[in-house]
């Protein structure tokens, strides 16, 4: 795991290994501090120093602190680089990664859990890190320096931290142990409320109309509690480090006063020496301190770390079989033969079973089945989204894994089922069809697709800005855009599940006939719940359960196929 | 210890715009625990006061003991300095247990304030008009309880305690210092001034690198979101080169700003620090010739410098929770706010009560379940009480309304339901149909006496009893973290298992439900991911069936579903409407024929109403839209 993100510091990496090292230069100044404090204390007052020595020392000490701030401040800078480029480092490579996703790598994360992903846990771990390059190093530095120059004050003095370190040390481990696992089950209490408070957001039309405000509040009350609870529970360890710090060191103080002071009385030692002594204590501990709280931080945040690398390390399952393959599409032939599908992966839970057919270049096809019955996994087949368990999908003479994924699917557009417009234009959002496309050629696709008048009554036109997610036309206007998108590509097959259902009838027939005059080489494939959507096709195939249940015209399956009878009367009905 | 992602730094220092009220109401709800407060402030007086009483301790040891026992010893003496000794470390055992107490009691009261203000929050919330929903996105209001609150909790944990402890260590230090010494006190006062004014260039400066940071964060994000939102398309279109290609700018900005951001952040610490090491080198360099000079004793210059620590370290701590404090103030106003929405009105007086109906006919008031349902109308003027059945007959009498003022979205609509008729509204896309349902349950509000339920103003009805009566079945269907059993029950919370599964029979939901892993007791995921579409609306179905009303409203409550289950499942939904008023919304027409009237609506206007055969021989609207000659979006 370490590996693979220190991988990501790529260029920064220079100022991850100098962040550290300027550190040190600080910590030495700090450490040396006291030292110079007390030759002050001994030499220059209390010995024959004098004024000027006195003062020499004073000049020495300021000029150190000022080292030190510099050291300080170019090592914050340097931190500032290290952390951020890292960070941008993670996000590229997970965003790039995502982007690489096959659908069913995107299915088995999610696409909320991938958002956390890429922005929250990204911060985490760049707050762990720079936490780390900063105190990572500077924490055990001051711990050592501070007691390197205490031992060389007086060995005998400092004997007292071989008591006090370790003391100090098993309390904060206890206490972080202890901690750690109360603290993620205090997260996963707040997660729980978060989600039944969003649960409630979107559902609050439901509380209202069923009158279930107070056994909302009830539920709500009772997990706001709990996490209280837990708060409660992991927090009161970790506030106890600070007062058993204080008593270790105060007990210090007051041992090396004592021990101190009776040296002092032996005339074996200054008052000088005593008070940086006192310093020292302050300086050590509070490394102590500062090295648990890295510790706790980066546990905290391992987790985060872990998603991160998850996504990193996750097999992409659709990836170019050919990398160099020159192959195109030259037609819009599509044969499956003996296909089965399972989202598992598994030969006893098939979600398309045997699937043989075979569709000549230009047909349009209609695909009806009620829900689940695999309409839209079939499809998704064609551009080779999934890839088949066993089988073979034949684009144009050739199986979809000989060609590149990009040669593939520029020949195969699809509109899906829910489809997407991103913020920007109308304009920008038909390009992502063809990104040269002339403007004639956009109005043209549109006017096909039937889009071309609406967006015109648009005060914008096509430069209508669409709004994040396309939220400024309604449903039906959005599926004639996303079709004009596709026709953009000009595609050897052209694949619409279920792009008009909120389009009306007559629209949906006009779509249709521009398409068939207009389109004539292109294989049309058509997933409706209309029969009307359907009917006119060359061949319709109807799919129960994952099964072929029928091919053939809309006039053999009205003869020989029960389903699509079913689904014809329950539709017709209401005109007899 | 600060959870993840609730660092102060990385935080928004959005500014708050009302602080000093913010913080008195803030401060109001820990002084809920007025007593427990109390204990706080000696505690922290006490752990205070006791660094300082320590140090001034050292200052005696080492004139009054050490520098006179300095290589000859004396029994007097040393007696007196194992007494203070033993004094000092009384002292200090105090000041660590107060620490202990105090700490831990704060911890009490600051968890009970967030419980406090996340039940208050979430009551407010429950209790507000459907208008605020429409106004406010959700992540709007997540973040309240999210990002808001977590920057409470680390103000209340981190800083408030702090705060006061740095307060009496900066006062009782200060005071120290001028007693010891005026000419080294001074010395502490111009660094101090000097220091404050570095806090004052840098902060404001990272301030607005923050601010920029904020922007391009969320430039960022949103783009991650979109993108990942819409992957499928984005691999469908072989668009993944371009959108990295605009990652990768959005990525660069971002780390161009935080970078800039953070080291300012970064460097005020160590400056900070720094000079506060600075401050100690001058203070000794000065105390020594002072000391040398004879103004002043060494213990003093000694007791001086530990203070001059004292005395920076509370400064420099305070100046790096600046950022928090100020983010956690916006929070909080951001909470009182939604605290102190205005919640959902309701002055009605009618409540709906079990009745059943006497010897003589009379409608009776009972306390048991009797299945008939009454309306109690207490009359103010001669304290008289009338009963009447609830049957569900609904009126509107030229009902004009708009979400808001400008723009009217129901002109002038009057209809009329008879118990057990059914009711269907066609028309397009924002046309009112759903507009008109709501006014019925009272989501939004008309003027008096324009919607009549049973005869009564709907305004005189408690809204709770009002809805009560009524089940809406939407187009979306929601269902909550639970079993499928709980899921269903939430129609009548005392439903038994029987009465459930029976519901669940006449939605013809039955037969999934018993082949799913569990049964009835499968658990949901949040808003029912497991289920498909059309299955999570035959349990929303299920769920209005056990709630039993005299008025059904189904607002395109079967569009997920398909022809053909729809068909299925139609028998059970005859049976489910029998007997009840019910308003139907449907995209399918096919649905719609069989209805007592049908009103076709066209921007807040009835044109057409009538039977199915009436409208088909009008060749009206109706007749163009059944034929598909019109678009319906």
């Amino acid at each position: 795991m370490v590996k693979k993100l220190a991988g990501c510091l790529g260029e920064y990496k220079k100022y991850a290994i100098l962040t550290p090292i300027i550190m040190i230069g600080e910590v030495v100044m700090e450490v040396m501090i006291p030292f110079v404090m007390a030759q002050i204390i001994d030499k220059g007052i209390q010995g024959n120093g004098g004024i000027a020595y006195t003062v020499k020392m004073g000049l020495l000490m300021i000029l150190m602190a000022l080292v030190s701030l510099s050291f300080g401040a170019l090592g914050g800078t340097f931190a500032a680089r290290a952390g951020m480029g890292f960070a941008k480092n993670i996000r590229e490579r997970l965003f790039n990664k995502v982007q690489d996703f096959s659908f069913s790598n995107i299915d088995k994360f999610s696409t909320a859990s991938l958002v956390t992903r890429l922005t929250t846990d990204v911060t985490n771990t760049q707050n762990a890190f720079m936490m780390l390059i900063r105190m990572g190093v500077r924490a055990p530095f001051m711990l050592i320096g501070a007691l390197i120059m205490s031992f060389t004050i007086s060995t005998k003095l400092s004997t007292v931290f071989l008591f006090a370190v370790p003391v100090l040390a098993i309390a904060l481990v206890l206490i972080s142990q202890t901690a750690y696992p109360r603290f993620k089950a205090m997260l996963k209490k707040y997660d729980g409320m978060n989600a039944s408070v969003q649960e409630n957001l979107v559902n609050i039309r439901v509380v209202k109309s069923y009158v279930r405000e107070k056994h909302e509040i009830t539920k709500f009350k009772e997990q706001a509690d709990s996490v209280r609870k837990a708060q409660y529970a992991a927090e009161k360890l970790v506030i106890m480090t600070m007062p058993i710090m204080q008593l270790v060191m105060y007990v210090t103080i007051v041992a090396i006063i004592w021990i101190g002071g009776n040296m002092i009385v032996d005339g074996d030692f200054a008052i000088g020496q005593l008070s940086s002594m006192i310093s020292y204590v302050t300086q050590i501990l509070m490394s102590l301190m500062m090295l648990s709280m890295i510790f706790i931080m980066i546990i905290i945040s391992r987790a985060s770390m872990n998603r991160i690398v998850e996504v990193l390390d996750e097999e992409i399952d659709i990836k170019d079989i050919h990398e160099d393959s020159k192959l195109k599409v030259k037609d819009g032939t599509v044969i499956f033969k003996d296909v089965n599908f399972s989202y598992s992966g598994k030969e006893n839970n098939l979600t398309l079973e045997h699937l043989n057919f075979e569709i000549k270049s230009g047909e349009t096809i209609g695909i009806i089945g009620g829900t689940g019955s695999a309409k839209t996994t079939l499809v998704q087949l064609i551009p080779r989204l999934y890839d088949v368990l066993s089988g073979e999908v034949i684009i144009g003479g050739y199986s979809v894994q000989d060609y590149t994924l990009k040669n593939l699917r520029e020949e195969v557009a699809m509109v899906l089922q829910k489809n997407l417009l991103f913020s920007g234009t109308i304009e920008e959002n038909l390009r992502w069809g063809n990104e040269e496309a002339s403007m004639d050629e956009l109005m043209d696709a549109c006017k096909k697709a039937q889009a071309h008048d609406f967006i015109m009554a648009f005060p914008d036109g096509y430069q209508t800005d669409l709004g994040q997610g396309g939220v400024n036309v309604s449903g039906g206007q959005k599926q004639r855009i996303c079709i004009a998108r596709a026709l953009l590509k000009q595609p050897k097959i052209l694949i619409l599940d279920d792009s008009t259902s909120a389009v009306d009838t007559a629209t949906d027939s006009k779509i249709r006939e521009a398409m068939q005059s207009s389109l004539k080489e292109t294989t049309k494939i058509i997933i409706a719940q209309r029969i009307t959507s359907v009917m006119d096709a060359d061949k319709i195939i109807v799919l129960d359960d994952g099964k072929m249940n029928g091919f053939g015209t809309h006039d053999e399956l009205m003869e020989t196929n029960v389903i699509y009878k079913e689904v014809y009367d329950s539709q017709q009905k209401g005109d007899k | 210890m600060p959870g993840p992602g609730s660092h102060g730094k990385g935080m928004i220092p959005s500014k708050p715009k009302n602080t000093k009220s913010t913080i008195r109401r803030l401060l109001t709800y820990l002084a809920e625990d007025k007593v427990l407060l109390l204990f706080v402030g000696i505690g922290i007086l006490l752990s205070s006061s006791v660094q300082i009483i320590g140090t001034s301790m050292l200052k005696k040891v080492i004139d009054q003991y050490l520098f006179p026992m300095a290589g000859n010893y004396n029994v007097a003496l040393m007696q007196g300095f194992i007494k203070t000794l033993m004094i000092m470390l009384f002292f200090y055992l105090v000041g660590s247990i107060s620490t202990f107490f105090y700490s831990r009691i704060m911890l009490r009261i600051s968890t009970k304030t967030l419980y406090r203000i996340r039940t208050q929050m979430f009551e407010k919330m429950e209790t507000l008009p459907i208008k605020f929903f429409d106004t406010h996105t959700h992540g709007e209001l997540m973040s309240r309880y999210t990002n808001d609150t977590d920057a409470i909790r680390e103000m209340l944990s981190n800083s408030v305690a702090n705060f006061f402890s740095s307060a009496v260590t900066v006062i009782g230090v200060f005071s120290m210092m001028l007693l010891y010494s005026w000419q080294l006190t001074i010395v502490v006062i111009v660094m101090l001034f000097i220091m404050l004014n570095v806090v004052k260039t840098i902060g404001g400066k990272s301030g607005n690198f923050f601010k920029k940071q904020q922007q391009e964060l969320g430039a960022v994000n949103g783009y991650i979101e979109e993108m990942i939102e819409g992957q499928k398309v984005v691999k469908v279109f072989c668009h993944e080169e371009a959108s990295k290609q605009k990652f990768a700018q959005l990525n660069e900005n971002l780390r161009v700003a935080s970078t800039n951001a953070n080291t300012f952040a970064n460097i005020l610490m160590p400056i900070m620090g720094n000079l506060s090491h600075v401050l100690y080198a001058i203070t000794a360099m000065v105390g020594g010739v002072l000391a040398i000079l004879g103004q002043i004793s060494l213990g003093t210059v000694v007791a001086f410098l530990q203070y001059t620590r004292n005395f920076s370290q509370p400064i420099t701590q305070i100046s790096q929770q600046f950022n928090s404090v100020l983010s956690a103030l916006a929070g909080a106003e951001r909470i009182f706010l939604l605290i102190d929405e205005q919640p959902e009105a309701d002055d009605g007086y009618v409540t709906l009560v079990n009745a059943f109906i006497d010897e003589n006919g009379m409608i009776r008031e009972t306390k048991e379940r009797t299945g008939i349902w009454a309306w109690k109308h207490p009359h103010k003027e001669d304290g008289s009480i009338t009963y009447t059945k609830v049957e569900g007959k609904v009126e509107f009498d030229r009902v004009i309304f708009g979400y808001d003022e400008k723009k009217t979205v129901l002109n002038d609509i009057s209809l009329y339901a008879n118990p057990g008729e059914k009711i269907a509204f066609v028309g397009s896309t924002g046309a009112g149909k759903t507009t008109i349902t709501n006014l019925i349950n009272r989501f939004y509000d008309v003027p008096d006496g324009r919607i009549r339920y049973d005869g009564i103003n709907i305004n005189k009805i408690k809204k709770e009893d009002l809805r009560r009566s009524l089940s809406i079945v939407l187009q979306d269907t929601h269902l909550f973290t639970g079993t499928v059993m709980e899921n269903i029950r939430y129609g009548k919370l005392d439903a038994t298992d029987e009465e459930v599964i029976g519901a669940a029979k006449l939605a013809n939901a039955h037969s999934f439900i018993k082949h799913l892993p569990d049964g009835y007791q499968t658990m949901l995921t949040s808003d029912g991911t497991n289920l498909s579409q059309g299955q999570r609306q035959l349990i929303a179905i299920a769920r209005a069936a056990v709630a039993d009303p005299p008025v059904l409203i189904l607002d395109e409550a079967t569009s997920s579903i398909d022809t053909r289950t729809e068909s299925l499942i139609e028998k059970g939904m005859d049976s489910l409407m029998k007997g009840r008023t019910v308003f139907v919304i449907a995209h399918r027409l096919s649905t719609v024929r069989n209805s007592h009237a049908i009103i076709v609506l066209e921007n807040g206007e009835i044109i057409e109403r009538g039977s199915h055969t009436d409208l088909m021989s009008l060749t009206g609207k109706y007749y163009q839209l059944y034929t598909g000659l019109f678009e319906l979006s």
